[in-house]
């Protein structure tokens, strides 16, 4: 893609607009600058993952050798919720719309989101709505103790009284949710500069496209069960409950009908992401851009009909079991035709390896291990096996953790000279890339063998015969969290000061972000360019 | 894009009504978690302050869409905003529109799963021959589900009557509203100020026929509750959530009155009156779908 900007694009907005910034605390609070809203969701996602981590670690400590230690049995569960709740909704998520809210505008030639206030309100429920979360740790009964997934009749029948608040919680955070994906959604239908046609995007803008449809398509029917959920609770419905004529196994279609999308909401962004960094640092065009178009959609239509893979040892009808074992497997062509192409796309290439293209690579490798063992999970007889033991946890954390979290990571490198106008100190990068890496995969590969050798998930204690593999899950985990102290220390540093960024660091990278100064200016593209 | 000259976009300075917004949500959740815990939890007790914190959160939200609408408004009537803007706009409310056809869909899937799978299996049909024997060995299927699994009894709501009527006043109203926005693009103000005040009256009898329905459900006769079982529970909730849309909808119409009162509103320029009426259009869809599910078949 060839782009001819105006020459006098940075000049031209400095001149014009710096009158709009406010300083203090008020520039924060009322801001409707897509760059401020994204530093915002960029922070607030970071503080979350280390309140999130926080509670991994007791969890990990908990878990250091059989026995009950650390926590009583019942915290322990308020824990995990807490910490799943936490990580999906306070964490990846908002990484994902604070990257769209830096990027996408900057990427498309267009002066700002297309609703700017609304995009001010999305970000600022979601401190409240995580306020009311946590603060249900005070409550008599404590926090959430149901599971991420809240199943009925966890959440219904044995609540322990925190049902109510963890529901209207879910409510406004889905609020925003909405919100910010309509705000996505209209940017790029609506915004983007004369001449950048749908198929000209960056497929960086694509995956948040589409990702932003499955947010509007699903987040409502998150606010529908939750409101089942909480008339079940405590006016009486049976929604969930056979007595009155419900199903408990209603509540995990309804939920998993959300929930499988849901976790393609945290996967399509970081498949953007590196499809934008692993073409950079290959120096080469991204190989298959239409069909990576075509794959992200179509995972994203077949994410509506594999939701029952979740519930395969819920007694469905063989029927149903069969047919979502092979949707479920269908999913693995367009997922493979992804990992294809960012390995064809450094085939033969002059590749370098900073530090976001290190996380790449470690993306696509990993990743495609939590393919795998998503595919082992697809077949529906070895998930009866399989189901609520650690291979899950295994399964999930490598395409969170080491998909969606490293690709947030490698993201965050290579932006960081554009949205701070100094260079990263490299060596620091790398430090946090090794020491992540490596004990990213002592806390969950060994997971996977204390799953198939039978050790369920959330409990806090377990049988002498998984004492070791456990062990040296703990130790990977602390060792882990620390290294996320890197990441902090590498990001402050960066904001503070270091070696000046030209305005395209890497010469391999494509795109109008890098037609404008580093730091981007306050307000950019206030003219679209021409794209031809 | 279209437009062959660029109008400037229309990026507005700070504002300080989303975070008002935000502080509203807050006490709303928190009031009403604090509420609903309070009153309806395992210790019910009457004190605690979560209804206060409700309505002022209610109040705030009320106050924060005034002040944002009322900027929004003039900045539109001093014409700031361009073409493109409009389009903004269009297309947010559009897929706003589209969520909560999702919302209503959770509450329609839940309907057919019931209704197909979970009360059949409660009586042991497919492959649940011992659920229905071992667990519920009196229950007997049907929909709507008059007497459940442990025995509570209830009646069913008829299509006839109310619902009915319901029905033929909603479809006419959509009408109306149909006629109410040709007369706007035709600049007809007289004609457009009756079709949208009869639309406003339209919505207004089916809620006061709604509430009558209700009334009637919770009659000693009826004992139809939001407690009587799954088809209690799907009756109110369905019929509950599209109630409150038509409010909304008809809150919407009542500005769009007053607004063109004021004179507000050009045949090329009527994005909000536009946005009101598909809101309003939307409503009768569903109550359409909610008829023939909840009520016919
Ligand atoms: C190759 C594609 C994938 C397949 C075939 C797949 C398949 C599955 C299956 C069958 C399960 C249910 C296991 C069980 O509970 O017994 C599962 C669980 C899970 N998957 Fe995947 N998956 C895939 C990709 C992903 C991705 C990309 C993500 C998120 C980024 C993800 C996140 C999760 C999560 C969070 C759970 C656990 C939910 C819970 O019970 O708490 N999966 N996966
Ligand atoms: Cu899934």
């Amino acid at each position: 893609m060839t782009t001819d900007v105006l020459n006098d694009q940075d000049s031209h907005e400095s001149e014009h607009h710096d009158d709009h910034k406010m300083t203090g605390i008020k520039r924060w609070l009322y801001t409707t600058n897509h760059k401020d809203i994204g530093t915002l969701y960029l922070w607030f996602s970071f503080i979350m993952f280390l309140i999130g981590g926080a509670l991994a670690m007791v969890i990990r400590a908990e878990l250091f050798q059989p026995g009950l230690q650390i926590v009583e049995p019942d915290f322990f569960n308020q824990l995990t919720t807490m910490h799943g709740l936490i990580m999906v909704f306070g964490a990846i998520m908002p990484a994902f719309v604070g990257f769209a809210n830096w990027m996408i505008p900057m990427m498309i030639g267009a002066p700002d989101m297309a609703l700017p206030r609304m995009n001010n309100w999305s970000f600022w429920i979601l401190p409240f709505a995580f306020a009311i979360l946590l603060s249900s740790f005070f409550l008599e009964g404590g926090a959430p103790n149901f599971g991420w997934t809240f199943y009925a009749p966890l959440s219904t029948t044995y609540s322990n009284g925190s049902t109510a608040f963890f529901v209207f919680a879910i409510h406004i955070m889905g609020a925003s949710s909405i919100m910010g994906a309509i705000n996505i959604v209209v940017t790029i239908m609506n915004m983007r500069a004369p001449g950048m046609t749908y198929m000209k995007m960056p497929l960086f803008v694509w995956t948040f496209f589409i990702t932003a449809y499955l947010l509007i398509a699903v987040m409502p029917i998150l606010a529908g069960v939750v409101t089942m959920l909480l008339t079940d609770t405590y006016f009486g419905t049976s929604f969930f409950d056979a007595a009155g004529g419900g199903d408990p196994v209603l509540f995990q279609h309804i939920f998993w009908f959300f929930g499988h999308p849901e976790v393609y909401i945290m996967i399509l962004p970081a498949f953007g992401i590196v499809s934008t960094i692993i073409p950079a640092f290959s120096r080469k065009p991204l190989f298959g851009y239409s069909s990576m178009v075509y794959a992200t959609s179509s995972i994203a239509l077949l994410s509506f009909i594999v939701w029952a893979h979740h519930m395969f040892t819920t007694g469905m009808p063989l029927f149903g079991e069969l047919f979502f074992m092979y949707c479920t497997m269908l999913i693995a062509v367009p997922t493979g035709v992804k990992v294809f192409n960012w390995v064809a796309t450094m085939w033969r290439g002059s590749l370098t390896f900073e530090t976001p293209m290190m996380f790449s690579i470690a993306f696509v490798i990993l990743f495609t291990i939590g393919g795998f063992s998503g595919l082992m999970l697809a077949l529906t007889p070895v998930d009866f096996q399989y189901h609520d033991t650690y291979f899950v946890v295994a399964h999930f954390h490598y395409v969170l953790v080491t998909g969606s979290l490293f690709s947030i990571f490698a993201g965050a490198y290579y932006w960081l000279p554009k949205w701070t106008g100094h260079m990263y100190n490299e060596t620091l990068g790398k430090w946090h890339f090794w020491c992540s890496l490596i004990s990213v995969n002592l806390l969950f590969f060994p997971m996977h063998f204390l799953g198939l050798a039978g050790m369920p998930r959330r409990i806090p204690d377990y049988a002498l015969q998984f004492a070791d593999f456990n062990k040296w899950v703990s130790i990977g985990g602390f060792a882990f969290g620390l290294s996320q102290l890197i990441f902090l220390v590498v990001v402050i540093k960066c904001i503070r000061g270091g070696e000046k960024a030209p305005a395209k660091p890497w010469d391999g990278a494509e795109g109008l972000e890098w037609t404008v100064a580093s730091p981007a200016p306050y307000h950019t593209f206030s003219t679209p360019p021409k794209i031809d | 894009m279209t437009t062959k000259e660029y109008e400037t976009y229309y990026v507005p300075a700070q504002s300080h009504w989303p975070i008002v917004g935000a502080v509203a949500l807050f006490l709303i959740a928190y009031g009403s978690g604090n509420y609903v815990s309070d009153h309806f939890g395992n210790n019910p007790t009457d004190d605690g302050y979560g209804g206060f914190l409700l309505i002022a959160g209610l109040g705030l939200i009320i106050y924060m869409l005034f002040g944002w609408f009322s900027n929004v408004i003039n900045e539109s009537m001093s014409g700031k905003y361009s073409h493109q803007l409009d389009n903004s706009f269009r297309q947010g409310m559009s897929w706003f529109i589209f969520s909560e056809v999702m919302f209503f869909a959770a509450f329609f899937g839940a309907l057919f799963y019931v209704r197909v799978f979970a009360v059949p299996w409660l009586d042991g049909a497919g492959n649940n021959v011992m659920t229905g024997e071992v667990l519920w060995p009196d229950f007997t299927a049907a929909w709507p589900l008059l007497t459940t699994p442990d025995g509570t009894e209830t009646t069913a709501m008829g299509w006839f009557g109310l619902p009915l009527l319901n029905t033929i006043l909603l479809l006419t109203s959509s009408v109306t509203a149909h006629f109410a926005h040709v007369a706007l693009e035709q600049n007809k103000r007289l004609q457009l100020k009756v079709w949208l005040g009869l639309t406003i009256l339209l919505g207004s009898a089916f809620l006061g026929f709604q509430v009558l329905e209700y009334a009637h459900g919770y009659s000693e006769e009826m004992q139809l509750y939001l407690t009587s079982g799954v088809y209690g529970n799907t009756f109110y909730l369905l019929t509950g959530f599209h109630g409150m849309h038509v409010t909304l909808g008809t809150v919407m119409l009542i500005v769009m009155f007053f607004r063109i009162w004021k004179g507000h509103f050009t045949p090329e320029n009527h994005f909000a009156f536009q946005a009101a009426s598909w809101y309003w259009h939307f409503v009768d869809v569903v109550w359409v779908m909610l008829f023939v599910f909840v009520y016919i078949l």
